[in-house]
């Protein structure tokens, strides 16, 4: 079939738009946080006159590396955990299967369909009790069980990709299982492995409501940042913008460097 | 020393039996070549050899030791994949060297094994190259080098060249005989392929459905196949089968009635047989011959000329006939020709599908290579293999 050249124009402007549709609010929220309060709520406009204004608001009230830092330590040592217990779990699902694995798996993933809020009291009774509520340990624990069953999905899908022929060869080398992972395992699906624990990342950085609920002050990360501007005293809107342009940077610019090692991650099998 | 003894070895799965007990003893120094259609098991024997399988009954035992409880590194056994199963981010030096570096062994002392097996596999130049760097020839040298370097006792293969194509098997195939000799080590070797088996094997184990049919020389089991399956799967074109029935037998043969209406005396052992008796005559291609007086006949259906043999397709009433007969014959397509065989070359099978013993062996059936025996009398005799 030869595509003509309307046709592909057609094609690029509905992909233009669907891409402008979706990018729409992250472009507004950037653009928010660059106007005055009272620029915010009236008529919108694409233009006006830039001011840090906002910026300067939020740096004052808030210490915005704190949060970042909390957020910081909690989604990669959430992704850290995670990686740990998903890698000898999906190693064992996808290597040696018995004849409910496929059910486990099915079970596992089917916790993700349960509401958060369902289980909030009692984890936040257990948290109390523990004396793990806004502490960034107990955070990391909750992000890990929560992001356990897609990373042990992912990973089970990028294993099942390897060979069994070529474990099966290092363990007539004599290696034994944690040398089979580590030697073996590990270094032909890093590709897999990466954009797992970028995925991982991701979601734990732009996770609010276990994170709103379970901290306070001292572990609260970004989103608890972002939060705080939606005070008692009203919605301000500049500032609300403000502090979301800075709670997104850091993750977008991470998931912009990391984009070629995502594709591939997700492509793996595909293209292999 | 490297001796292999299977007892009664079984193996299930769920409810599929597939292997129902093997029984097997493997020499030192021999070339085993396990065949057999796919699906037969030889595969899964070979597994549970290399360890990678448990066996769910039986013994497997090497030179004595009972190893069903060992681990398949422990085993001392080395094999290779069909797959080859390279480490594709490790360099061919490093995929030769991952056993001794788990194993523990120095750098040094790693370099030297490795570039001792590189230089037996010709490897030497490759040593920086990954796998997806090399050839097919060359990545299954690699995997028979990271077997060699592990100095092993009994050496697996499993249908290593089945991945190749027609002229590297050929290559590879003198190519491991030579190594067999060069290394003097036990090989088992598991094909579905009977030339590799044929032209490689000291000894050849036919598998079906799970269970050894005959255990033999090549020659042994081209000559004196002990069963119709056997008959059929060993040699090249496949040998052909006619139905005919018994008509006399003695102490010097049976007398059979050929399709025709044309009567031969087979001599192989058929006392006890009654007249009229159902049987099936096994003849093959190659001892099939044009001949104007001869019992047979058939019509030309396809003709190959291969040049120096061609391979003539009869049609024998229902049935296909393959003939091999010389490269020079002027007969073409649809020509009705005539055919016989010298009796002692055909053989005869009971309704069971069994072979009617010959009453000769044939002199060729008992023969082993040579020189590998010469080699290890030789060897055996050597004051520091003693030690």
């Amino acid at each position: 079939m030869n595509t003509s050249r309307t046709q592909r124009l057609v094609l690029a402007v509905v992909a233009w738009s669907i891409t402008f549709v979706i990018f729409f609010p992250i472009l507004w929220m950037f653009l928010t946080g660059f106007k005055t309060e009272a620029q915010a709520i009236a008529d919108p406009t694409l233009f006006f006159t830039p001011t840090l204004e906002s910026y300067a608001a939020i740096q004052s009230r808030a210490n915005y590396f704190h949060f970042a830092l909390n957020s910081v330590y909690v989604a990669f040592g959430s992704t850290l955990l995670a990686l740990l217990i998903g890698i000898p779990s999906a190693y064992s699902m996808a290597f040696l299967p018995t004849k409910r694995t496929k059910g486990t798996l099915l079970w596992m993933l089917s916790t993700k369909m349960l509401p958060p809020v369902g289980v909030l009291v009692p984890i936040y009774l257990i948290f109390r009790d523990l004396g793990m509520l806004d502490t960034r340990i107990g955070l990391i624990v909750v992000y890990t069980l929560m992001n356990l069953p897609i990373v042990i999905w992912m990973l089970y899908t990028f294993f099942k990709d390897l060979p069994k022929d070529i474990l099966e060869a290092g363990r007539m080398d004599g290696a034994s299982t944690h040398q089979e992972i580590l030697f073996l395992l590990i270094p032909l699906t890093l590709p897999g492995i990466a954009s797992t624990g970028l995925l991982s990342v991701i979601l734990s950085w732009n996770e609010a409501f276990w994170s709103l609920n379970l901290t306070s002050s001292r572990a609260a990360p970004l989103t608890a940042y972002i939060a705080s501007f939606s005070s008692p005293e009203g919605l301000f809107w500049a500032k609300l913008s403000a502090a979301s342009t800075m709670a997104v940077a850091p993750i977008l610019i991470f998931g912009w460097l990391t984009q070629k090692q995502m594709v591939r991650g997700l492509t793996f099998g595909a293209v292999k | 020393m490297a001796t292999l003894q299977l007892t009664q070895v079984a193996k299930r799965f769920d409810d599929t039996e597939v292997l129902k007990g093997i029984d097997l003893e493997v020499n030192d120094r021999e070339f085993v070549v396990f065949v057999g259609p796919s699906g037969c098991g030889k595969s899964t024997l070979l597994r549970i050899i290399a360890g990678l399988e448990s066996a769910t009954s039986g013994d497997i035992v090497v030179d004595g030791e009972r190893i069903n409880e060992v681990g398949p590194a422990d085993r001392g056994l080395a094999m290779v994949f069909q797959s080859y199963a390279l480490y594709p981010h490790m360099t061919v030096e490093d995929n030769m060297g991952f056993s001794l570096r788990l194993a523990g062994v120095g750098k040094a002392q790693r370099r030297d094994k490795v570039r001792e097996a590189a230089r037996i596999l010709q490897l030497e130049p490759l040593l920086d190259r990954k796998p997806k760097a090399l050839s097919g020839g060359q990545r299954q040298r690699v995997a028979i080098g990271r077997a060699i370097v592990r100095n092993p006792s009994i050496f697996l293969f499993d249908e290593p060249l089945s991945n190749l194509d027609a002229a590297l098997r050929v290559q590879m195939r003198i190519e491991l005989a030579r190594l067999h000799e060069e290394l003097d080590a036990t090989m088992i070797y598991v094909t579905h392929d009977q030339i590799e088996a044929m032209t490689m094997a000291d000894k050849i184990v036919v598998l079906q459905a799970g269970e050894v049919e005959q255990v033999g020389s090549p020659m042994e089991l081209y000559h004196h196949p002990r069963n119709r399956f056997v008959a059929g799967f060993i040699g090249s074109p496949k040998m052909n089968f006619l139905p005919v029935t018994a008509s006399a037998a003695d102490s010097d043969g049976v007398e059979v009635q050929l399709p025709g209406g044309g009567q031969r005396k087979v001599p192989v052992k058929g006392e006890g047989l009654s007249g009229g008796e159902p049987l099936e005559l096994g003849i093959r291609p190659e001892h099939l011959v044009l001949d104007d007086e001869g019992p047979l006949e058939g019509r030309i259906q396809v003709l190959e000329r291969l040049g120096g043999q061609t391979s003539l397709y009869l049609k024998m009433g229902e049935q296909l006939i393959t003939l091999m007969a010389d490269g020079d014959v002027e007969h073409r397509v649809h020509d009705l020709v005539r055919f016989g065989f010298e009796p002692q070359r055909a053989h005869l099978f009971d309704a069971e599908g069994l072979a009617l013993e010959s009453l000769q062996r044939h002199p060729l059936s008992r023969l082993v290579r040579q020189d590998s025996r010469e080699r290890s009398e030789n060897s055996r005799a050597r004051p520091e293999d003693d030690a």
